[in-house]
């Protein structure tokens, strides 16, 4: 049953604002314009070994202005929220589109969307963590950091607890009016364990996602933490004991925990349209994956199959409209192995409408703050998994001398997304068909393309897991953004393993 | 903007403070910004935004407790339940670790300023300057790619001990992508930190941009290796920064960084190095001014609300190669017997005695390469500070000391720690601006340095 917007939002004075927004912005000759209120409350709770560190609650509150004035975009923001400061706003947003005018040689136009003149959505959680007092929250998070610091080994463990509740409006000059709600949480435990002789140390942190999930999140629902607690000591214990793996070429099975961020990496930022067009070439770099390849780039092998979408129930990216207002969707970015789709928002959508087949953004439109300017985000992108209930163990029982990898820790990509590298949160020696303890020093290295050609096969739905990330970044003046990704369980053949520290030149 | 005063909203605040002590910090700041790719301006955008924290500290039986709350635009109105708020948070959270003495001062003598601000003006030249490098860039079959930022951020800190001080921190930068238009493999980097873009010359940069994609005429693929590298001040400051996030004094305490010593306690005192590097921070470097106090919205590993307003003083964090301060608070100088020695927002290191700039140490270079900048540095070992990156937008072939031809781009594996001890030459030190991290901490000086067998671990065919 979803919730109510919540009351301080819906007090905010949205519609008087809006009109007297894209009024003015028509009057001094806008063909499109746009108004965003904005409410952001985020939490932040720190712990260090059970003992709340530092919490911080804030809320911004803003306004925005978008207009395309004469094929020139426009975009000033403010926080008073009277009608006086959002017309001058418009006024602002306007002179600078004109400013613009003289350095920009491409014409800005918008893919059509339906109107819709009354939209209204909240996200799915049960409870909402703004309502939970924030004792309740930092004795839950000291009872977990106990329970770690009595396992043996452990020397020091911290916790935190990050919280957002998003409430966006959003009105535009084709009559689109919509008011959302959203609540993510980012949870966070991670166990230290020092050799005091030698100052050899290793973490073991919790493998629980961010997630669209409110309170519940913390307490059981959506994750096991009690189970996982417990597991974590002799996890960690065993990860300081393990031996330094050989770096060589290996098949690897790869736990939707690490492979999330891989798909993140070297998927969901190479099949951003924008980027693939170079609009990001100064900053988070281009993608090979350019739009002349669509329909014929070998991606990988036929078992690879992703899609993007902004619908999946507690996805990260999940909205009912974008921040361009359109709606949410689902979409092929990948099939049978071959790049089919991108993610777009209304201008790329517009731009290259005719050679993707499209006439319609697919509703990537994201900005972080009302201070910021929408611009394509990442939507949820996710591997599909196989139709018959492929087991973990039915994949590592494939393998004759490999590694399974589980969590995500180091990542690093370059700038068109071909060569990566990233470690994990732990590392388990494959030796026939079975796991044989665990590996340290561990890095895979890999280029897209190769990486995904060695795809051989993927988990089933009962492997599948919604992995993600609070704080994707992009732009400048930079932003944030929160994405998630599901994925099964998946087995890659062949794959460069680096020992890090040989890296290191030890 | 509105007419409320940041210094009313921190004096109202104050005055409603029922607690045993309440921090206040109001700012306003405005930012102006273009975009651009393609020789064409993308986005654009001119923004005012405004926050207040308030910071209630209230005793507890066990000990000095904090809450802090932040909002945006509050009016004078809502200061009252604002300020409650805090006293319960700080109320339901319990002693705090952290907790100090509040510091005592005064006024400062500008504390009755108005908060100083930009607007898209501050690009008067700039703009049709870029405009000309399009024009010029679609003669010449190039394209530009950039970005460039100015904001003005005043900070108002009013305690109930008394003490009020205020801070301007203007900042921009600029940076520019070439490409060759019908090869974008061959692609150049520059960048810029500013205080107020009088010191920007954009056909200065220009020029150099397209200088070094005429060095990429001739391309040469490299195997992965060690190689003979230079790396300009640019690409020590995305190495350096990072080796400087990681000093916590707490951390280190802890065991959990490269900066812990084995069997407790800190590597302070310790040699890094026997190089005389020297790695310090000082809020009134000339062209890299930054807050002279401490200014935390929240309590942290690297920064405690109790030391809201501690003096900051000049801090050298590697002196003549021995490690000799670790980000502390209050606290974390209790724990680790330590002088305090808070973070401060600007970064500068020095080679002692280097002289000259990076073309002295390319004509030293019988063969090997000369880097332009570096990316996606992300922490591969924490034991050692491993780090992983890729080179960017200009790796160089130098032979016989003269630049040849330019090379594949690497994913590189290498710790700035190790570096203080491996390279063997040296530049003077310079205002360096990050490519990677400079658009968060653009207040850095570096010097170039000469490494003999950096480890480029494997080929990026991006550009």
């Amino acid at each position: 049953m979803p919730h109510e917007i919540d009351q301080r939002f819906l007090a905010l004075p949205r519609a008087a604002l809006a009109d007297a927004a894209l009024q003015r912005a028509r009057d001094l000759g806008a063909s499109h314009a746009d108004f965003r209120l904005e409410r952001l409350r985020s939490q932040g709770l720190s712990l260090r070994d059970g003992r709340l560190e530092g919490s911080h609650d804030g809320e911004d509150v803003g306004f925005a202005v978008r207009v395309v004035h004469h094929g020139t975009w426009g975009f000033a923001a403010g926080v008073d929220l009277t009608v006086d400061e959002v017309v001058k706003a418009a006024e602002t947003a306007v002179q600078v589109a004109k400013v613009s005018a003289q350095m920009s040689t491409e014409r800005v136009e918008l893919a059509d969307e339906p109107v819709y003149p009354d939209a209204r959505w909240v996200s799915a959680y049960d409870v909402n963590p703004f309502d939970v007092p924030e004792q309740e929250k930092v004795a839950l998070l000291a009872e977990y950091s106990r329970r770690l610091l009595a396992g043996r080994g452990v020397s020091h463990v911290t916790a935190s607890l990050a919280q957002v509740l998003e409430g966006k409006y959003y009105a535009d000059t084709a009559g689109t009016v919509i008011n959302q709600q959203r609540v993510r949480v980012n949870p966070g435990v991670q166990a230290l364990s020092v050799d005091a002789t030698s100052g050899r140390f290793e973490t073991m942190s919790s493998l629980a996602p961010p997630a669209g999930r409110g309170w519940e999140y913390l307490t059981g629902t959506g994750w096991d933490w009690d189970w996982e607690l417990a597991r974590m000591p002799d996890l960690l214990a065993a990860k300081l004991a393990a031996p330094s793996v050989e770096a060589g070429r290996y098949d690897l099975v790869i736990d939707p925990s690490n492979l999330w961020l891989t798909i993140h990496e070297s998927v969901g930022h190479a099949t951003e349209l924008d980027r693939a067009l170079g609009y990001e070439a100064n900053y988070a770099g281009t993608s090979f994956a350019t739009p002349d390849q669509l329909g014929t780039l070998r991606y990988g092998s036929d078992v690879m199959s992703v899609t993007g979408d902004r619908t999946v129930e507690h996805g990260l990216a999940t909205v009912g409209w974008d921040d361009e207002g359109v709606a949410g969707q689902s979409w092929d970015i990948v099939r049978d192995g071959t790049l089919v789709g991108y993610q777009l928002d209304r201008r790329t959508a517009r731009l290259l409408g005719e050679q993707l087949g499209v006439s319609r953004s697919n509703g990537c439109a994201y900005a972080d703050s009302p201070g910021h300017v929408p611009i394509q985000r990442m939507a949820n992108v996710s591997l599909a998994p196989a139709a018959t209930d492929v087991a973990t163990a039915d994949l590592i029982g494939g393998v004759e001398r490999g590694i399974y990898v589980v969590g995500n820790k180091s990542w690093s990509i370059d700038m068109q997304r071909y060569n990566f590298q990233f470690t994990g949160e732990r590392f388990f020696e494959i030796r026939n068909g079975r796991l044989a303890g665990q590996l340290r020093d561990v890095a895979y290295q890999s280029n897209t393309l190769d990486f995904w050609g060695s795809l051989e096969a993927v988990g089933g739905p009962s492997t599948w897991m919604l992995g993600g990330a609070f704080n994707c970044g992009k732009a400048q003046p930079g932003q944030i953004a929160p994405v998630s990704h599901g994925c099964p369980s998946a087995l890659f053949r062949d794959v460069a393993i680096l020992n890090t520290v040989q890296e290191g030149g030890r | 903007m509105s007419g409320i005063r940041p210094q009313d909203l921190v004096e109202q605040a104050l005055s409603f403070s029922k607690a045993d002590g309440c921090v206040v910090i109001a700012s306003e700041s405005t930012s102006a910004n273009l975009r651009w790719a393609t020789n064409t301006l993308t986005t654009n955008g001119v923004m005012h935004s405004r926050s207040v924290t308030v910071i209630a500290t209230v005793g507890t039986e066990t000990g000095v407790a904090s809450g802090a709350l932040s909002r945006s635009a509050v009016g004078l109105d809502e200061v009252e339940s604002l300020v409650r708020a805090a006293e319960d948070s700080a109320r339901g959270n319990g002693a705090a670790d952290d907790a100090q003495p509040l510091v005592e001062g005064d006024p400062a003598a500008d504390w009755d300023e108005a908060p100083v601000d930009t607007s898209i003006e501050v690009f008067s030249s700039v703009a049709p300057a870029l405009g000309d490098a399009f024009q010029t860039a679609r003669g010449t079959g190039r394209l530009l790619y950039g970005f460039v930022e100015h904001e003005v951020g005043t900070y108002y800190l009013g305690s109930s001990t008394g003490l009020r001080l205020r801070h301007v921190q203007p900042q921009g930068h600029i940076g520019i992508t070439g490409k060759v238009a019908d090869d974008h493999a061959r692609s150049a980097w520059v960048g810029q930190a500013t205080r107020d873009f009088a010191d920007v010359d954009v056909a200065g940069l220009d020029a150099e941009l397209a200088r070094r994609l005429d060095w990429s005429a001739r391309r040469i693929d490299l195997n992965p290796g060690r190689y003979d590298t230079v790396l300009p001040p640019t690409a020590i400051a995305d190495l350096m920064i990072y080796a400087y996030w990681e000093m916590s004094a707490r951390s280190a305490q802890e065991g959990r960084t490269v900066y812990a010593r084995p069997g407790g306690g800190t590597r302070v005192g310790d040699r890094l190095t026997p190089h005389p590097v020297t790695l310090r921070s000082d809020p009134s470097a000339a062209g890299l001014q930054c807050a002279p106090f401490v200014l935390a919205r929240a309590s942290s590993g690297t920064g405690s609300v109790f030391d809201n307003g501690l003096p900051i003083t000049p801090i050298t964090w590697i002196r003549d190669g021995e490690l000799s301060a670790l980000m502390q608070t209050r606290r974390s100088a209790e724990l680790t017997n330590l002088p305090v020695t808070p973070m401060t927002s600007n970064l500068l290191m020095e080679v002692d005695g280097a002289t000259g700039g990076v073309d002295e140490l390319v004509a030293g270079v019988d063969r090997g390469l000369l880097l332009t900048c570096l990316w996606y540095i992300r922490e591969v070992d924490p034991q050692t500070l491993l780090l992983t990156g890729l080179t960017r937008d200009g790796v160089y072939l130098v032979e016989g000391g003269e630049v040849v031809g330019a090379v594949n781009n690497f994913r590189f594996n290498e710790s700035p720690i190790d570096l203080f001890s491996r390279f063997t030459g040296a530049s003077a030190t310079t205002p360096a601006f990050s490519r990677e991290w400079g658009d968060y901490f653009p207040r850095t000086a570096m010097p170039a340095l000469r490494v003999p067998d950096f480890n480029m671990s494997s080929v990026s065919p991006a550009s």
